[in-house]
């Protein structure tokens, strides 16, 4: 798995926490977190770069509903065998768990858009870093706000989700795909991804956390998508992405959940 | 005007300034809307520092032995005004402690009835919402209200209910029924079939938008079965008391339908939530208060929902009426 090759050894995290109190300075506190311990943590000493010729990532300021908080992340050139994204991580600095996503393309992917729901914890940046074929990191990031209220990340009713759970749709724009273009889809997929509970003191409840941490979509037998999930993905995961067919073929979704569980959906397409 | 709440400081603060006597606590306005039941009226906004998040309708029914406090408060402070104000206005000691859902303006003054023999009474789902929530509602609190809360202060039932439950108060009976997912997971509502008041709580919103966090399909259904209980005044969750029964029910009603049809063709017709979000029911926004506060969640909630809705074996798919 590529995302454990950026995990770096703990003596970064240090080092990193002296280039924060300077930065900190320069850039606001907002920055602290990122800089103190997260860059390292899953970038190492890696340059990454705040350019605007690679991705943008599109949230709402104010996130509505904390549970389920749309996000895009809209890359600017199409995917070539030349020139493609390889990976783009999702990262929110102050959620418990700051690993959301992790997603991997291919040239088939056509255009290495993703879009998603997330659960957010707080006030905190949302980043997304694209790691290019040229093995370069790129960044876009946005500030998200969690609004207070009644609702809590958590949601409610994960009843519903877990009654169908495994269940999965592929969303097409139309009936019939367009070969040689980049054709938009949509995955969903219901599961109740909870974040789980230790042994509440209160309560006495233990609820075991449940989430997908894998999806494989691939048409053909080619990979078009790859994800990597973790808790902060909100329930009843969905994700939105493109991918260029060149003949009429078989879309494919396989998923795993932390628990073991594996699912797989499939859908006939054709021009 | 400076308000003080704590009854020592105040004290001390009287003290300070030389005067003579110690200044009255805040008092809760109350209003006695049947024999026995009395009514604080909450106001429309969005928690904040300044409200400390006492918004919601709150109050207490009085029976011969026994007062049922439903929905405590929404902050600690806000719930030694109530505990005050009841004992101001009987001796019958309270014996239950009614949490009509889980969310903040309902359950922050538990703590101050945590006496002996005091009851605490809610959905059987109530006390697993607490303990997922509690953890951000905490953070929340104290972010938002300037509100330091502990785990001590969501207290869970000790007495929940499923299906339906009879409190006997000594000449009045208060029928509890929890209800299937609906604007929560663990919503409670209380008729006292004395006056056959109905305490709906946040069932029923009226002024301010309603708010989905539970499921928006469940709650249609409930308001349907709701329409057909008996009752001579009901009580919302938010805005005034009514006897418009069941009338009361249409704006909320009318509001969660047009949601539900107008999410439908968007996802119908391919549109994003993000779409949905901006552009479904806008023309909703003069009728209600906190309009912008809450619609946009409503629609993300109900669109979520609503993608699945073929696949849930306990939706029935016809369109509503």
């Amino acid at each position: 798995m590529r995302f454990s090759l950026f995990i770096r050894p703990l003596a970064l995290v240090a080092l990193s926490a002296i280039a924060l109190t300077q930065s900190a300075w320069a850039e606001g506190e907002d920055e602290s977190v990122w800089n103190g311990s997260l860059k390292s943590k899953f970038f190492g000493e890696q340059t990454i770069l705040e350019d605007k010729d690679t991705l943008e990532i599109t949230a709402p300021y104010r996130a509505e509903d904390p549970a389920l908080v749309p996000i895009q992340v809209t890359s600017k050139f199409p995917q070539t065998p030349d020139h493609f994204i390889r990976n783009i991580t999702l990262i929110i600095d102050n959620n418990p768990t700051p690993f959301s996503a992790s997603f991997d393309f291919s040239p088939q992917s056509g255009k290495a858009d993703i879009a998603t729901r997330l659960r957010f914890n707080a006030y905190t940046h949302v980043r997304a870093i694209a790691l290019t074929n040229d093995g370069k990191l790129h960044m876009a990031k946005a500030f998200v706000k969690a609004s207070g209220g009644c609702s809590a990340p958590i949601g409610t009713d994960a009843e519903a989700a877990k009654a169908r759970m495994g269940k999965m749709k592929f969303k097409l724009e139309g009936e019939k795909v367009v070969i040689g273009q980049p054709n938009p889809i949509q995955l969903l997929i219901s599961h109740p991804n909870i974040t789980g509970m230790q042994m509440d003191q209160i309560s006495r409840i233990i609820q075991p956390a449940h989430y997908v941490t894998e999806v494989k979509v691939s048409f053909d037998g080619k990979p078009i998508l790859g994800v990597r999930g973790d808790i902060a993905i909100s329930a009843d995961p969905n994700f939105r992405f493109f991918f260029t067919p060149e003949h009429a073929g078989e879309l494919k979704a396989e998923i795993k959940d932390n628990l073991g569980n594996q699912f797989s959906a499939s859908q006939t397409v054709s021009p | 005007m400076i308000q003080m709440r704590n009854p020592q400081l105040l004290i001390a603060a009287s003290l300070l300034l030389g005067l003579g006597f110690p200044l009255r606590a805040e008092t809760l306005s109350l209003k006695e809307v049947a024999p026995g039941i009395f009514v604080h009226q909450g106001v429309h906004e969005v928690p904040d520092a300044k409200n400390r998040g006492e918004i919601a309708n709150i109050g207490f029914v009085v029976g011969e032995h026994c007062v049922a406090v439903i929905d405590s408060g929404g902050s600690p402070d806000q719930g030694r005004e109530l505990r005050d104000a009841i004992a101001q206005k009987t001796r019958v000691p309270i014996c239950y402690v009614i949490n009509t859902h889980v969310h903040p303006d309902h359950i922050y003054g538990n703590q101050s009835f945590r006496l002996d023999g005091v009851r605490f009474v809610g959905h059987h789902k109530l006390a697993q919402a607490m303990a997922l929530r509690a953890p951000y509602y905490s953070d929340m609190a104290h972010r938002d209200l300037g509100i330091t809360l502990t785990p001590e202060d969501f207290v869970p039932p000790d007495l929940p209910v499923q299906g339906t439950l009879e409190l006997d108060l000594g000449g009045r009976t208060l029928e509890l029924t929890a209800h299937p997912t609906a604007h929560t997971d663990n919503d409670l509502s209380i008729l006292d079939t004395k006056t056959r008041t109905l305490w709906l709580a946040d069932l029923l919103f009226m002024g301010h938008l309603p708010v989905i966090d539970g499921s928006l399909l469940g709650w249609l259904r409930e308001i349907e079965r709701l329409r057909q209980v008996q009752a001579t005044q009901v009580i919302p969750g938010h805005g005034p008391v009514t006897a418009d029964w069941p009338l009361a029910l249409t704006g909320e009603e009318n509001y969660l339908k047009s949601l539900a049809n107008e999410i439908r063709i968007a996802i119908q017709s391919n549109k994003t939530i993000e779409q949905a979000m901006n552009e479904v029911g806008q023309k909703n926004r003069p009728d209600w208060q906190l309009f912008d506060a809450f619609h946009k969640r409503n629609v993300a909630a109900a669109f979520a929902e609503l993608e699945w809705e073929e696949e849930s074996t306990h939706t029935p798919s016809g369109a509503l009426p």
